[in-house]
């Protein structure tokens, strides 16, 4: 994939479906850069829920690719020059930033989804995307209010949501591929 | 309960429903009402605009049926932790805001739940925490309360899934209902997180790994791996426990009642 091209989601369903493996492919490239030089003093239990984080959302890729099928849209360019993997509250940081962004695009777009196969999906992996944030929010700040912080979870109880517009607009500055997702639903 | 942020809900509702309100149109209601009005307004005209919105006059019968399930699961839940942290000396003080935490968000889907629900509500039943006998020391023993906290997490995040289906001709009810299942899911994780500690088992991930767990009925299915009829064993190489926990499971509405019925005195 070029960097320079331009890449379309598509409608509908495949659209939708193309969004999360966009989402994705970002999150499987930060943690695969983000193991491959670790920070100095990465803890025992640091570097194994980044492990399996990062396996995870590699399964959660590839499962993307082989469900869209011709459909799917090619392999992102992704850009993390502004990350610095060195620094430990850049990558737990950043990771945070990943998935909480990732429960919150799930949670917008499931309504989008016309196809229940698809939304049970959806739903099999958002609640693994929010395990990982509290995870991670844990490793930020053990045993408190953070792993479901009012940051993210408003006084009804209920979890961020994002348009998936939004999403790709935050998202952007980590993909060199300009990505157009004016098909998607609305 | 903040007033804007139930506004704001109001808000996120889809056209159609919008549409049914018959007294405060969003427009009208947005331009007739400034913000310091409406934060002056009393919770119930607030609650009777929400009930409004969720129309419970047209909402269909399975939704209805679906919330009030749901709203059970929530009042098990936010009992069970206001029971514990009142509990004293059973949950240590360096992991009482954890579960202060997890309280608070229960308590508030159950207000969420019954503001949505209007008079369609079920009452809250009255709860038998030793899930006759088998927990005989869940307010005594830490490891035992954070054992059954984390069933009952890991269930809320399976039943709630299980019921998605069920809320798609109701884009707004179906949104509320999949960030309630995602705070779930961030409760199961820490909740874990706690046990793995507690039990010094650092096969207790964040995660759910295989079908592993107990009791087994909370966990059983975990270890598909068909999603949307794609058979993804060996996908990229990696091994069955990182296959399965990067995927967590519905669970019925009746598999759910069977885990959670010893809790209810009938």
């Amino acid at each position: 994939m070029e960097p320079d091209a331009t890449v379309d989601l598509g409608s509908g369903d495949i659209g939708i479906l193309n969004f999360a493996y966009a989402l994705e492919q970002l999150e499987a490239a930060f943690y695969t850069q983000a193991l491959e030089m670790p920070y100095s003093g990465m803890t025992d239990v640091e570097r194994r829920y980044l492990t399996d984080v990062r396996d995870h959302e590699i399964v959660h890729r590839e499962f993307f690719k082989a469900a869209l099928g011709n459909n799917a849209i090619p392999g992102l360019q992704v850009n993390f020059s502004k990350i610095n993997f060195n620094d430990r509250a850049s990558v737990l940081g950043t990771a945070r930033v990943l998935e909480d962004t990732g429960v919150a695009a799930y949670n917008g777009a499931g309504k989008y989804l016309e196809n229940v196969d698809f939304l049970v999906v959806a739903g099999k992996i958002v609640s693994v995307e929010a395990r990982h944030a509290a995870a991670i929010r844990d490793l930020l700040q053990p045993r408190t209010r953070f792993f479901a912080g009012d940051d993210v979870v408003n006084e009804n109880g209920l979890d961020i949501v994002m348009e998936p517009g939004m999403v790709l607009a935050a998202a952007q500055p980590f993909i060199e591929t300009r990505i157009t997702a004016n098909n998607l639903p609305k | 309960m903040n007033l804007f942020k139930i506004i704001d809900d109001i808000q996120q509702f889809d056209g159609e429903y919008v549409d049914r309100l018959e007294y405060a149109s969003r427009r009208s209601f947005m331009s007739s009402f400034s913000s310091k009005v409406a934060a002056a307004a009393t919770p119930l005209a607030v609650a009777s605009i929400l009930n409004k919105a969720t129309a419970q006059a047209t909402l269909p019968q399975q939704i209805v049926d679906v919330l009030n399930f749901a709203l059970t699961l929530e009042y098990l839940e936010a009992e069970y932790y206001i029971r514990g942290l009142n509990t004293p000396g059973l949950i240590p003080a360096n992991t009482r805001d954890v579960f202060d935490q997890i309280r608070k968000h229960e308590v508030a889907h159950v207000e969420f739940l019954k503001s949505a629900l209007g008079n369609k509500a079920v009452m809250k039943p009255n709860f038998d925490f030793t899930a006759k006998g088998m927990f005989p020391n869940v307010f005594s023993d830490y490891p035992t309360f954070v054992t059954v906290a984390k069933a009952f997490e890991d269930t809320g995040v399976r039943a709630y899934k299980g019921q998605a289906p069920n809320l798609m001709s109701v884009d707004a009810i179906l949104e509320a209902a999949l960030r309630i299942h995602s705070v779930e899911a961030r409760h199961a994780a820490e909740v874990r997180i706690i046990l793995s500690i507690l039990t010094n088992n650092p096969r207790i991930e964040p995660w759910i790994t295989l079908n592993e767990g107990v009791p087994a009925p909370v966990y059983a299915g975990e270890d598909n791996t068909t999603h949307a009829g794609v058979d993804i064993t060996g996908i990229a190489g990696k091994s069955k426990e990182i296959i399965t926990e990067a995927f967590d499971e519905p669970l019925s509405k009746e598999a759910v009642l069977a885990i959670v019925s010893p809790f209810i005195m009938m």
